[in-house]
């Protein structure tokens, strides 16, 4: 067993390492894990129907992708980041700063976000003063700030039957989070009255009285899951009690397990979700380093595919899988094939 | 001569134990009931665990095609008439699936099969996989268009389920990518003969897809990306940490810097791998350039992380070989080099490499540093081992582990079988690299 043979392989490994330069031909992305399954249709139809190399998706989160995306402009940084939100004003400070200065910002659709219980279970129709009231951290009562001790759905609304409740929320990382404190909490919040009350109490501060309105009680009746849908559905096939927060996309693939509640009388779907009646959904977009689109073969090409009608078209896979498509699609077209810059004001 | 006290009761005969052997044995009976509850719950638990896998993975080793003939026809495929790949190429699968809806049509017909299913539903029986294949295949060879060829296409993995049983007509019913239409079709197409479930090499071969296709999911990828991940391994651990090992066994000062260099050693096997990912992104990416989810800076990281272990392991190899070895070979005039090239570490060699394949079975289950170099991702180009561009292992890969991570995300309900196959061949090729180093140890153990 010479160990001559093998330092020798060993430096000849190293050697080849060094020599050869590291390029890519494939396009780079990372982000969201919301956008990850339909960048990953539309990768893999890009990488069928085109010569080039089928682009490499990543997930990882909105924040974590951006923060990548936002390292610098070269090939060993990543060309495009999915994000279930628009890029912040911090994050493009953060990129002029390592020398990503023109960003192109293109929104695919939109992404519905619905409450689902066991398939067995009872059904509901919420609205988002009862989601409200039932995880609110505290509640006004009396004219006074006291802890939610409801702990049963009947108790949020005689309509609703005798249920313990047990709500399974997205964890503070997700993206999905956000919307539901927004849209939900929030909304609940305003609906009840309770903001008013609590600016009342807080002598006229409306920024405190929002985080109030949107704290979850931390007693355990709600739970924070920092995994992914499939978690959620695990903690519900184990507790038919529990009701979870999912996308619009996961429900639709699970709909023999997961029977979806009712927001303000709408059911959730494609349709009223794109028509607005629905209210809890969000936009989804991606980012493209405008610095790459030379650089890297194909990059130009995917973002173009993607944004076609073939597939964020309303009767594209994208659709079919549980995008809302953007009804300013034809729009987005344009600004993508024409590289239009964030902030230039197109 | 001291006469014993005479209580005036009998001696006790050794044959009937007094209450203290009582109480020992029965402390010996206790400690052996608990050891074997112990191994007990060991096994019961590595029992559960490997039916739930099996049971819900082997499946994913079958899969259900159906059998069409597609009519390739000239005036869709090919618009300029002389065969033109560029021309050709136009026609995206999209295109090729309407022909594909075509082709079944045409078989439900044949076969006088009545159905209640409109076109669009009939053509969700076949895979969104299947129009790749066709089109694949017709760009290879321009000379099949304008013929009708017969294609063993992917069924959706709705139909495929429902020949696995994860699908029944009942929760079809409740199902939006199904019904009990649909399965019934189905069933009628088997009595045809047109529907087969068979042994699939595909999900050993074919790359990832994406969650609109469970059924065409398959881990070639990720094993060509573990198998290049282990050679950077191999080649760059092995070496490396056999060096060190033996000058620190053999040749280094006893002082304070090696027993420095040794606690540190073996602190460093027991730090997080999560670790070593933060450190080969900051080294080998940001620093190095190499590229990101590549098997290069992938192995790179496992190198690091598995070098301890091969240290620590080859160290007590050259420990366990005896001093007489040493000296004897000293004592006929070989130097102190050839005493332990020529002696020692071939006689520490089985322990060395059974330290190192236990390593590389440690590194191809490591997920967590893979995580932050980018190799958790969506691959679906076979990655080469060499390319002009990309350099030596350069072209982006996943890995077997990380191909379970991304499976157990998806929503598709296929995905759940697709991930217990994943761990059953993760399984097996840990089985296959332990049992070659119980071999190994075993065949050319020494002892003295």
């Amino acid at each position: 067993m010479s160990t001559m043979k093998l330092t020798a392989s060993t430096l000849a490994i190293t050697a080849i390492t060094a020599t050869a330069a590291m390029a890519r031909d494939n396009v780079q992305i990372a982000g969201s894990s919301t956008v990850l399954p339909y960048a990953a249709i539309v990768a893999e139809a890009f990488g069928e129907n085109f010569d080039f190399p089928t682009p490499v998706v990543e997930s990882g989160g909105s924040s974590a992708g951006l923060k990548r995306f936002c390292e610098g402009v070269g090939e060993n940084t990543i060309d495009i980041a999915n994000a279930s939100r628009p890029i912040k004003d911090k994050e493009i400070a953060a990129c002029a700063e390592a020398g990503v200065t023109d960003i192109i910002e293109v929104r695919i659709g939109y992404d519905g976000i619905v409450f689902a219980s066991d398939i067995n279970g009872n059904g509901f129709a919420f609205t988002p003063a009862d989601w409200y009231k039932a995880l609110a951290a505290e509640v006004v009562v009396d004219g006074a700030l006291v802890p939610n001790t409801v702990t049963n759905w009947s108790e949020v609304n005689p309509a609703f039957p005798d249920q313990p409740i047990q709500a399974f929320i997205p964890g503070t990382k997700h993206g999905t989070r956000e919307v539901f404190e927004e849209k939900v909490l929030l909304a609940g919040c305003e609906e009840t009255g309770a903001m008013e009350a609590i600016v009342g109490l807080n002598g006229g501060d409306e920024d405190a009285a929002e985080g109030t309105c949107m704290a979850v009680r931390t007693d355990g009746l709600s739970i924070d899951i920092d995994g992914d849908y499939t978690e959620t559905l695990a903690r519900i096939e184990a507790d038919a009690n529990g009701i979870g927060v999912f996308g619009l996309a996961f429900y639709e693939n699970n709909t023999d397990k997961l029977q979806v509640a009712t927001m303000s009388d709408v059911v959730p779907s494609t349709e009223t979700i794109a028509s607005g009646d629905y209210p809890v959904s969000r936009p989804l977009y991606f980012y493209i380093k405008a610095a790459h689109l030379d650089v890297i073969p194909g990059l130009q090409e995917y973002a173009d595919f993607f944004v076609s009608d073939d597939m964020a078209g309303p009767d594209g896979p994208l659709a079919e899988y549980g995008l809302v498509s953007d009804p300013e699609l034809l729009d987005t077209q344009d600004a993508v094939m024409n590289g239009d810059l964030m902030g230039s004001n197109s | 001569m001291t006469d014993f006290p005479n209580t005036g009761q009998p001696r006790q005969s050794l044959l009937n134990l007094d209450d203290r052997t009582k109480k020992r044995n029965a402390a010996e009976a206790r400690f052996k009931a608990y050891g074997i509850a112990a191994i007990v719950t060991a096994m019961l638990a590595l029992a559960i665990l490997l039916s739930s896998v099996v049971a819900n993975g082997s499946s994913a080793f079958r899969q259900t095609f159906i059998t069409i003939d597609v009519p390739l026809d000239a005036d869709k495929l090919d618009k300029s008439g002389v065969r033109d790949l560029d021309v050709m190429k136009k026609v995206t699968t999209i295109g090729y699936a309407k022909l594909l809806r075509e082709g079944l049509l045409n078989a439900i017909t044949d076969a006088g099969i009545d159905t209640s299913l409109s076109d669009k539903e009939i053509a969700t029986l076949i895979s969104k996989e299947a129009p790749a294949t066709v089109r694949n295949s017709v760009l290879a060879n321009p000379s099949l268009v304008g013929e009708t060829l017969t294609f063993d296409l992917l069924a959706s993995g709705r139909i495929d389920g429902y020949y696995k049983g994860r699908v029944t007509l009942e929760s079809a019913a409740l199902d939006g990518n199904t019904s009990p239409e649909a399965l019934m079709l189905a069933d009628a197409l088997k009595a045809e003969g047109l529907i087969t479930t068979r042994f699939n090499w595909n999900f050993l071969t074919a790359p990832d897809a994406s969650d609109q296709r469970p059924e065409a999911a398959g881990l070639g990828v990720a094993i060509l990306g573990s198998l290049y991940m282990m050679l950077v391994v191999l080649f760059l651990a092995l070496p490396i940490g056999v060096a060190a090992s033996i000058y620190l066994e053999e040749f280094a000062p006893k002082n304070r810097w090696t027993d420095v260099i040794e606690v540190n050693i073996s602190n460093l096997a027991a730090v997080p791998s999560i670790v070593y990912g933060i450190l080969g992104l900051a080294i080998f990416i940001n620093f190095m350039h190499f590229n990101q989810s590549s098997p290069l800076v992938g192995g790179l990281v496992l190198t690091l992380m598995t070098l301890p272990t091969i240290i620590i392991s080859t160290r007590a190899a050259l420990k366990s070989v005896p001093p007489s070895i040493r000296d004897a070979a000293l004592g006929v005039g070989a130097s102190k080099m050839q005493s332990v090239f020529h002696h020692v570490l071939p006689l520490a060699a089985p322990g060395i490499l059974t330290g190192t394949i236990i390593g590389l079975a440690q590194a191809l289950g490591e997920t967590a540093p893979l995580l932050l170099i980018g190799m958790v991702a969506f691959v679906r180009e076979y990655p080469a081992a060499y390319t002009e561009n990309a350099g030596l292992f350069g072209e982006a890969a996943t890995a077997l582990p990380v191909q379970v991570y991304n499976w157990t995300q998806r929503a598709d309900p296929g995905f759940v079988e697709r991930a217990s196959g994943a761990i059953i061949t993760l399984l097996v090729f840990l089985l296959i690299m332990n049992a070659v180093a119980i071999f190994l140890r075993r065949k050319f153990e020494r002892r003295w």
